[in-house]
């Protein structure tokens, strides 16, 4: 990433990755996404399949909407961004279902909403439409690798809380040769209910952005009692 | 580029109008490109996923035809057309499969059911619901064997009494917590066997099949008894 700042010396590279990834995710900071999140995180699985697809949907909007920026004119903009992110999702739901066809079956229902997924409109207008188009593609990565994040975990902890196992159906998504990551953490788990419906979602969400607020904060004390050392804690 | 065309006619009009046609077009190529690429792939999945639970009620020892292959479409009085699967052994049906919906506890069960030409079932399988993780998904073969209990089963064993929960007197059980989704189950197979009776002789009046299946068929028998396979 060096090399690449010191051809752009303007763009703040680590900025905009600290940015997507956590300090402005697009769940913990914006609180953007929340249907699609909820809705698929029964298992790691699910929500790894469905940030990976958001993700892909993010960088390639980035980049056309970065290219287009000079031409479109702030009137149509709106319309002209939407025409695009619609056009990416029925590809991206076209390709899955033709090759991903069982991992379809599962997400299917939510695809057709990452064109709802307020976040790509949001980084379309806040920063693609503003910024040159490397730039605009690393922002749409770094918020979907962030957005797949918070997905994965959120997955997993209702996954285990719910079911006892871990990234179950995995080889669905990534081939027969990661079948190792399915795991079954609670062998005979009776299951616990709540956290496989919407409201253990809620839940878990919550503690998760009570989490993130209190390592923050911590970050901040610390950088603030030893100001000389802690100047690379960041990000 | 933008700069050629001058302030004044970039914020006409037709400039706007221009350019959101434009991006139109361009959007409705890419859609057109991305359908003609997936369609025939998407099509041969689906057809894999209908295969696949054709076989779980059909098995493959009792046909030798491709089952996909000349469904029968019944018009029935009593609800909307039935695509009817024939499992056929020669010209003789030794089996029908056809969809049958239930009204469970949260949305429709679509299921699929199996029977042999007497009317006897030879399987049913959930092909999809929305009933609770947990409580109703137990009508699942991967999550319980409650559904192979109806395997064997038609629509006089048992008579028309038990063809119930057990909870309202009748011979299956339900699921500890779940009765609404096992009682649309067991209703829907009745309404199944109830069908099959009423169209029994137009279901197993036997078939024409077309030359090339029997091409096959005959090239498939000629290879060893693996023409089920196709």
């Amino acid at each position: 990433m060096s090399t690449e700042s010191a051809n752009r010396p303007r763009t703040d590279w680590a900025r905009i990755a600290g940015d997507g990834f956590w300090n402005n995710n697009v769940v913990f900071a914006q609180s953007l996404a929340l249907c699609p999140l909820l809705a698929v995180t029964g298992t790691a699985t699910n929500g790894l399949g469905m940030g990976l697809a958001s993700t892909a949907v993010l960088a390639v909007s980035g980049l056309l909407i970065a290219l287009v920026r000079g031409l479109v004119t702030p009137e149509v903009r709106i319309p002209v961004f939407i025409l695009v992110i619609a056009v990416l999702v029925t590809l991206v739901d076209l390709g899955m279902n033709a090759w991903l066809h069982d991992l379809h079956k599962v997400l299917g229902l939510f695809i057709p909403l990452i064109v709802t997924n307020c976040a790509i409109l949001g980084r379309a207008e806040s920063f693609a439409s503003r910024n040159p188009v490397l730039p605009s593609l690393f922002d749409g990565l770094m918020m979907g690798l962030g957005f797949t994040f918070v997905l994965v975990v959120l997955g997993a902890v209702r996954e285990i809380i719910g079911s006892g196992t871990l990234f179950a159906n995995a080889s669905l998504l990534l081939g027969e040769g990661l079948s190792f990551l399915e795991l079954t953490l609670i062998p005979d788990y009776r299951g616990f209910l709540l956290a496989i419906l919407p409201p253990g979602g809620f839940l878990a969400l919550g503690f998760m952005l009570a989490a993130k607020r209190l390592l923050d904060r911590r970050i901040a004390n610390a950088r603030r009692s030893r100001p000389a050392t802690a100047a690379g804690a960041g990000a | 580029m933008s700069d050629a065309l001058g302030p004044l006619r970039r914020t006409g009009v037709a400039y706007q109008a221009g350019l959101l046609g434009g991006f139109t077009l361009i959007a409705a190529a890419l859609l057109v490109m991305g359908d003609m690429a997936t369609r025939e792939t998407i099509a041969l999945r689906k057809a894999e996923d209908l295969a696949a639970s054709l076989s779980q009620v059909l098995p493959p020892a009792i046909h030798d035809n491709d089952l996909l292959e000349q469904p029968l479409i019944l018009q029935d009085p009593e609800a909307a057309p039935v695509v009817v699967y024939r499992a056929l052994r020669g010209l003789q049906v030794t089996g029908v499969a056809y969809r049958i919906d239930a009204a469970g506890y949260a949305g429709e069960i679509e299921l699929i059911l199996g029977l042999d030409a007497e009317g006897g079932v030879l399987g049913v399988r959930v092909l999809s619901h929305t009933e609770t993780p947990g409580l109703g998904d137990k009508i699942e073969l991967a999550k319980d064997d409650w559904i192979l209990g109806f395997d064997g089963r038609s629509l006089d064993d048992p008579p028309a009494e038990g063809w119930a929960v057990k909870k309202d007197g009748g011979t299956f059980d339900q699921f500890s917590g779940a009765t609404i989704t096992p009682r649309a189950v067991i209703g829907a197979i009745r309404r199944g066997l109830a069908f099959f009776a009423r169209h029994r002789d137009t279901l197993t009046v036997p078939a024409e099949r077309t030359t090339a299946d029997l091409v096959r068929r005959s090239a498939g028998d000629a290879r060893g008894q693996d023409g089920a396979e196709r």
